[in-house]
């Protein structure tokens, strides 16, 4: 079959995967006074559409900031005002001041699904089935089930289209940067990626890398010279791309002050809730929240983050090529998930894309981080009734990259790429780290399944209230942890070479 | 270099895994009053003896499906205890916790096994072409795709709820077969008597392929071979099947009821959303009639009845011009529409492949001409055409026309707005995957469609956004509500009475060829 029918069929596949899990609850459903996500998203149509653009991001009469306040950059305040001149069109209760709060009704609900789907539609979902086609090496088959495996990722689907999220805006406009930027189009790729990073302050996971890249490929090309005008040009491409975003609050800068302090809050605490890093797992056994103080809470995960990030970026900085680039950006968005300040579960899927690029490289490592980082945000997902999806697209992406990317039988230690591996650890004997991964991995997805089968099934003891929200959490980390360190160690091993290339194909 | 893990058998296990995973997304979707209907005959059957089984009317959905099918609900409610007891308490109508709704999608989902294992037995049946073959490419492959992942299997069995799926492995089980299949086919008839329409095909095939156990040598029936021995045993399956079936009821003298329960006549000539068959038309043409007539002053306007044939209930109605049409003149005009495809087997038995053309033939008879048709029942004829479609071009040229014309008919059924995507988009997969894939294996034949062919099914998409899209925002939808069903049936009408009218023509210009040796 000719493969624009192929990549139709997979991308109405995904569509109706995403509508079938749409037809379930979202946060907060019926639970007033605060709701949840989706309440926030339409209070946002709310506010900005019925208050000129530089009270919304103030405290006043009209806009109470402890309501859901908006705490993104404006892209997604430009975008939520487009939605909500949409949603006056259809239903004007939708979005009236002060007493649409808390509205929820069946058609309200489809209108707002409608919504995510239309920006999936237009950003997300053509910059995957471009990168898929263009970026990623071998037969047209692979290309296609490398595409069906990535749209199925089921994390971003139940976020999205469950709990309620937008951020296949933000993830498709970095993805169209890494994509521009593999095709060579460094200016158009900066220019994605601060529209990514304006739509959502958690892109920033991903501006070590490209910074770096830039930069190294800005050296390489002769710091004077080409290289000087590249850098030049992309310098200019992020100034104009940010003073567009930003034009309405630049004629004040306590206004643009204002935003900042919203979008960046310092005054809570080292992390909030049960996620899977390092702080909230070394919280078990030591206190660190009592121990030390907010200010060297701050320092701790700052030095930690930075250290744990300058290894990859030092490299891609020297390397600056597309396969350092891939993980160097899974790298960093890991590092920062594991060490950072006031990291909420959510920010997974930042890691999660990067890993998503290497399905086609490293398929059975990155299929089992992608299971890890939908399986540690099930806490959440059983807060919003969202069991039935969550089994159903986990079984699915579990069985289908398998079968497709023929993940078990491409797992030779060379396809594995372990060699630096057994350099490490010249003292231990001879093992077959190879056979060592693939049960790694069966160990891995057997306590995830039983995991996921006691929270739901049994009631936890009176005195561990929190005991599999932590279990969960404590099993995502350790496994993240050794994720972070494999990617880390192929980035410093040698790029893929031309023999494992082909046997992939 | 061979694709990966797209190899051996494991393809068709990834296809049912596939299309099962998709069945339960659709859990929390809209569920028709069929959804009631079915919880209610577990509570009859559960809380019930079975003498009131047939006698019961607390709801209004009384059991209308012949005995067996009760004995599966009866089965099916000691499951559902487990799930919650409420929705098995008669009284609880319109009953629908969410664990019933997961139990009830969950056993559609399970009992599709059965379907599931009928279509690989068909899949083994079908001819491959020699030469190594990428899989994709494969006939069984693809008729695994067009039964397993049918759209209007889907939209029906899990969406719109019903237990087609199961019932379809036993027709697809037996077809072809001949003592087993008039077991199967026994068991079939007592499960939903629809399958009535093609109990012709089955007797007539049955008794001339299996009880003469020998042809002439130019194919001719050869009556001395006739085997009294062997139409025993086919009468004695067919005959314990059914009293396995009735007796109960027979014993307690309750046949009559039970038979008017199952043929209920009352109904109208058309169901609430007309079927695409001829009388779709035949209604399009009296109404066309009426209005030319009161224009012309030809009627009188206070003498036509009110036209309320497309109103939600069902009822009889009278046809304002052209004359009234009875129960018996729908039977005869079955009748005689089926007589030349079972007189063909007759004369030339043709193995399986000329069972299933004249079975194909006979459901879709039936379905041009019967009475009080629902347009679900289009998929009697869809599926075994599948089976043809990946062995024949003329059949698949056939098959796109009628799969598509057939499936957009059942459009109406899901009619909310948070389902229009689904079905949308499952279309748009089943008929991109039917296209593409058909004219795959036939490449290098020439184009599988008619030019009129496609520009008729061109038309479906304008039919299409005019109904779903521009008619409900434009200022008729207040005034005549039903012009979008009306629109759409009588358009699929010419669409499938075109395909029967070609598939006779490939019947009879069959019957025409010397047998092939």
């Amino acid at each position: 079959m000719q493969t624009w029918s192929l990549v139709s069929i997979c991308v109405l596949l995904g569509v109706v995967v995403r509508w079938g899990v749409s037809l379930n609850s979202y946060s907060g459903a019926g639970k007033p006074p605060m709701f949840g996500d989706y309440e926030a998203q339409r209070h946002w149509q709310e506010v900005t559409y019925n208050l000129p653009v530089q009270e919304w991001y103030f405290n006043t009469t009209e806009n109470d900031l402890n309501y859901w306040g908006l705490d993104y950059p404006p892209l997604t305040a430009y975008h939520s005002l487009i939605c909500a001149y949409v949603a006056k069109m259809i239903n004007p209760e939708w979005v009236e001041l002060h007493r649409s709060r808390g509205y929820e009704s069946p058609a309200h609900k489809l209108f707002m699904r409608a919504t995510v789907l239309v920006a999936d539609l237009l950003i997300y979902i053509p910059a995957v089935v471009l990168y898929c086609l263009y970026l990623t090496d071998g037969s047209s088959k692979k290309k296609v089930s490398t595409l069906f495996c990535f749209l199925l990722y089921p994390g971003l689907i139940l976020i999205d289209y469950g709990h309620f999220q937008y951020n296949g805006v933000s993830l498709g406009f970095a993805l169209w940067g890494v994509l521009a930027l593999g095709l060579g189009w460094d200016a158009l790729g900066s220019m994605a990626f601060c529209l990514a990073l304006n739509y959502k302050q958690m892109e920033l996971y991903h501006a070590l890398p490209f910074f770096c890249y830039l930069l190294g490929k800005c050296i390489k090309l002769g710091p004077m010279g080409r290289g000087f005008f590249l850098l030049v040009r992309i310098a200019s491409t992020v100034l104009v791309t940010f003073a567009l975003c930003w034009l309405p609050f630049l004629s004040d800068p306590s206004e643009a002050l204002q935003v900042v302090r919203r979008i960046f809050p310092v005054a809570r605490g080292l992390f909030e809730d049960k996620v899977a890093n390092t702080w909230c797992s070394l919280n078990i056994l030591i206190k660190i929240r009592s121990i030390l103080s907010s200010d060297s809470q701050i320092y701790l995960s700052t030095a930690c983050t930075l250290l744990a990030v300058l290894p990859s970026s030092v490299k891609l900085l020297t390397k600056p090529t597309f396969w350092q680039f891939k993980l160097a950006l899974a790298n960093s968005a890991l590092a920062f998930f594991l060490f950072s300040y006031q990291v909420h579960e959510k920010s997974i899927l930042l890691a999660a894309l990067p890993v998503c690029l290497l399905l086609n490289d490293l398929p059975l490592v990155a299929i089992w981080f992608l299971l890890t980082s939908t399986f540690s945000m099930l806490p959440l997902l059983l807060k919003d009734g969202l069991l039935v999806p969550y089994v159903v697209t986990s079984l699915a992406f579990l069985f289908f990259s398998l079968y497709l990317l023929s993940a078990l039988e491409h797992c030779s230690e060379e396809e594995l790429r372990l060699g630096a591996y057994h350099k490490m650890l010249f003292f231990l004997p001879k093992l077959d780290l190879a056979c060592i991964t693939r049960w790694k991995f069966y160990i891995g997805v057997a306590a995830m399944a039983g995991l996921s089968a006691v929270s739901v099934a049994l009631v936890p003891p009176p005195h561990l209230p929190d005991l599999f929200p932590v279990l969960v959490s404590t099993t995502a980390f350790l496994q993240f942890l050794g994720t972070f360190l494999y990617f880390n160690i192929v980035q410093f091993s040698g790029p893929p070479s031309r023999k494992t290339q082909k046997k992939n194909n | 270099m061979a694709a990966p893990g797209l190899d051996g058998c494991s393809w068709f296990a990834a296809l049912s895994l596939g299309v099962s995973l998709l069945k339960c997304l659709f859990m929390d979707a809209y569920h028709s009053t069929d959804f009631e209907v079915h919880r209610n005959w577990l509570a009859v059957t559960h809380s019930l003896p079975v003498s009131r089984w047939y006698h019961e009317n607390t709801s209004e959905w009384t059991l209308d499906y012949p005995p067996l099918f009760a004995w599966f609900e009866f089965g099916l409610s000691h499951v559902a205890q487990h799930f919650d007891r409420n929705m098995l308490v008669v009284e609880n109508l319109n009953y629908a916790s969410p664990a019933t709704v997961l139990f009830q999608r969950l056993s559609v989902v399970f009992t599709d096994l059965v379907f599931i294992f009928a279509v690989r037995e068909c899949c083994r049946c079908v001819q491959e072409q020699k030469g190594p073959r990428d899989v994709l490419s494969r006939p069984s492959f693809v008729l695994a795709v067009l039964l397993l992942w049918n759209f209007g299997l889907l939209i029906v069995d899990h969406i719109h709820f019903q237990y087609n799926g199961f019932l379809f492995g036993f027709l697809l089980l037996s077809v072809a077969k001949h003592l087993q299949g008039a077991l199967l086919f026994a068991i079939l008839l007592n499960l939903k008597h629809i399958y009535l329409y093609v109990a012709p095909a089955y007797g007539i095939y049955l008794l001339r392929s299996y009880c003469f156990t020998q042809d002439h040598k130019d194919g001719s029936v050869n009556w001395r071979s006739f085997s009294p021995l062997r139409l025993l045993a086919l009468g004695a399956i067919v005959v314990s099947v059914c009293a396995l079936s009735f007796g109960p009821f027979i014993a307690m003298g309750q046949l009559p009821q039970v038979l008017s329960r199952l043929f209920p006549f009352k109904r109208g000539l058309c169901h609430a959303y007309w079927a695409p068959n001829i009388w779709a038309l035949y209604n399009m043409l009296d109404k066309v009639l009426a209005v030319l007539g009161v224009r012309l002053k030809l009627l009188e306007e206070a003498e036509l009845p009110r036209a309320s044939m497309t109103g939600g209930l069902v009822q009889e109605f009278q046809h304002s011009v052209l004359p009234s049409v009875s129960p018996s003149v729908t039977l005869v005009c079955t009748l005689l529409s089926i007589l030349p495809a079972v007189a063909s087997i007759w004369r030339r038995p043709r193995g399986a492949r000329g069972f299933l053309r004249c079975l194909l033939l006979c459901a879709l008879a039936s379905f041009m001409f019967g009475w009080h048709v629902h347009e679900k029942a289009v998929l009697i004829a869809i599926l075994p055409l599948s089976i043809l479609a990946v062995e024949s071009r003329e059949d698949a040229g056939i098959f796109l026309v009628l799969t598509t014309t057939g499936h957009y008919s059942l459009f109406p059924l899901i009619f909310t707005p948070a389902e229009l995507p689904i079905k949308v988009v499952l279309m748009l997969l089943f008929v991109i995957f039917s296209f593409a894939a058909l004219r795959k294996l036939y490449s290098g034949q020439g184009s599988l469609l008619r030019p009129l062919e496609s520009v008729y099914l061109a038309g479906l998409v304008a039919v299409a956004i005019a109904c779903e899209i521009v008619f409900p925002l434009s200022p008729w939808q207040q005034r005549l509500p039903f012009l979008p069903l009306l629109a759409t049936s009588v358009y699929c009408s010419v669409g499938v009475s075109y395909s029967f009218l070609r598939l006779y023509a490939s019947l009879l210009r069959q019957d025409e060829k010397p047998k092939q040796l």
